[in-house]
């Protein structure tokens, strides 16, 4: 079976599981918006203010998002020990990662479309005229996000105190994401907008040196 | 490449000849059926380290295509490494691995097409009906006309009229036999048991019991860890006592099982009453 066949089969199963639960999505998404709308208490929103602190909550926002959501990416698993029944399948233990990182940037991203309107509306930026840009640099900052993040959920669902070594494992490495992604955001939002190529290639380089690290060494992450 | 082992097509088959001739038939009615076609596994020397500890200690050992073959020991002997490793779940720290179906030597990257594993966990997924289970497990095998064979999985365990129902509200008995359905979704020539019987009740034993006859006289080769004394234990053609990590009693290819498992129960009881 092919690799991106198995990944959509996978994929397939996240997306199933998680809308007919919609755990994941439904906390994530209230915690988020909680996130928001208290930041946005804590100075006044002027258009000048939001565009100096607004990409910083924005992203930091997503992080806790990112943190929430991937932990239990590989953790669920291990209710009925699915994750062997998937080793066990004659597929390639790179499409179980590639299912579960596409899985991720697509929930990841809707959490983000949520919750953009409520941050334009709260801290008064106007999100529309830049609307494009904004998208991509969400993308690709998710893509990192998701990569990483489901990396090393992987490493930490077979370890003892999980739930503390993620983020002890996943915030040093994903330091470099979010501030390019914050840079690139503000690029974005600030007047006149500009949408940074640095950070964009950043990010990208970023994205695809870390999608190839995981594929090179998935049979390894997923080994007992 | 070496054709697909469909010693354990039983009740239906997958994308193959529909030669099935049914001479037998499960505890609910399918229509077993076989091959004579499993694989011989072969152990050379295996030894497993997790860290300072020594799982399994130089084993050796060939078990020929068609036994099925009862592990048996107290915890921590590594039967269960023994299996993780048989699966590829787990790769030896030293030692080889052979698999040969008939004579012809299985590649290493094709094994895992002809092998089902159940285990004392389900390996189901609670949020997923048991037809969305079986269609999921089946694509991953890149079976053809998945929905179709998971039906037919579903009838001879008797679960065809709960297709459409989350695993999460059946009862421990009614996802072991869905269980066994996914296990045996792809015809496999070898199947792994490890403490299937675990947490069954005496119905359930007995149905399980059953059902490793039917497989183990399709032809399948059956490697399973069992506990104590147990209906499981009925279609055991060979008995292996493994003791930290050592072999230290084989009935043999051709011996008697009952001795080695009488006494391994004998042991695991008088142990438990020492505790």
């Amino acid at each position: 079976m092919t690799l991106a066949r198995a990944t959509s089969v996978i994929l397939a199963k996240e997306l199933r599981t998680e809308f007919r639960s919609r755990q994941l999505l439904g906390t994530t998404a209230v915690f988020v918006l909680i996130v928001i709308v208290l930041f946005s208490f804590t100075f006044n929103p002027t258009s000048t203010e939001s565009r100096r602190f607004g990409p910083g909550l924005l992203w930091l926002a997503f992080l806790f998002a990112g943190s929430l959501m991937l932990q239990s990416s590989f953790l669920r698993e291990q209710t009925n020990d699915t994750l062997a029944a998937l080793r066990l399948a004659p597929i390639d233990p790179f499409s179980i990662i590639a299912g579960k990182m596409a899985a991720n940037f697509l929930f990841l991203l809707l959490v983000e479309v949520i919750l953009l309107p409520v941050f334009a509306v709260l801290y008064n930026v106007a999100i529309l005229p830049v609307l494009p840009q904004l998208l991509l640099v969400l993308v690709m900052g998710t893509i990192g996000l998701a990569a990483t993040g489901t990396v090393f959920s992987a490493v930490a669902a077979q370890a003892r105190l999980r739930e503390l070594l993620l983020p002890l494992l996943l915030l040093p490495v994903l330091a470099p994401v979010l501030i390019a992604s914050t840079e690139a955001t503000i690029g974005v939002l600030q007047d006149p907008s500009e949408l940074s190529l640095v950070w964009l290639t950043f990010l990208a380089c970023f994205d695809l040196i870390f999608l190839t690290a995981a594929w090179m060494v998935g049979e390894y992450l997923l080994e007992e | 490449m070496v054709a697909r082992s469909s010693c354990c097509a039983i009740w239906f088959r997958a994308e193959r000849s529909r030669v099935s001739t049914p001479h037998s038939t499960s505890p609910h009615g399918g229509a077993l059926s076989g091959r004579g076609n499993g694989l011989r596994i072969q152990f050379n020397d295996i030894e497993k380290r997790y860290g300072m500890r020594l799982a399994l200690r130089g084993i050796s050992l060939e078990i020929a295509a068609g036994e099925c073959v009862a592990l048996v020991g107290h915890n921590g002997s590594g039967k269960t490494t023994l299996l993780k490793i048989v699966a590829q779940l787990t790769k030896p720290s030293r030692g080889t691995l052979a698999f040969y179906s008939a004579e012809n030597s299985v590649p290493l990257e094709e094994v895992k097409s002809l092998v089902g594993m159940v285990g004392h966990n389900t390996l189901l997924y609670e949020e997923m009906t048991a037809e969305e289970n079986l269609i999921f497990f089946a694509k991953l095998f890149g079976l053809a006309n998945p929905a179709e064979l998971s039906r037919k999985a579903l009838q001879p365990v008797g679960l065809a009229n709960r297709a459409s129902d989350l695993v999460r509200t059946f009862s421990r008995g009614m996802r072991q036999r869905l269980s066994i359905a996914r296990a045996l979704l792809a015809s496999p020539g070898l199947l792994l048991f490890d403490e299937a019987g675990t947490g069954l009740d005496p119905e359930g034993q007995h149905w399980l019991g059953t059902t490793i006859k039917h497989l183990r006289d399709s032809g399948c080769t059956i490697l399973m860890s069992t506990h104590g004394r147990n209906e499981t234990q009925e279609a055991v053609t060979r008995a292996i006592r493994l003791e930290g990590g050592r072999i230290t009693h084989d009935s043999g290819a051709g011996g008697n099982p009952n001795e080695v498992l009488v006494m391994a129960a004998v042991r695991e009881s008088g142990e438990e009453g020492q505790q």
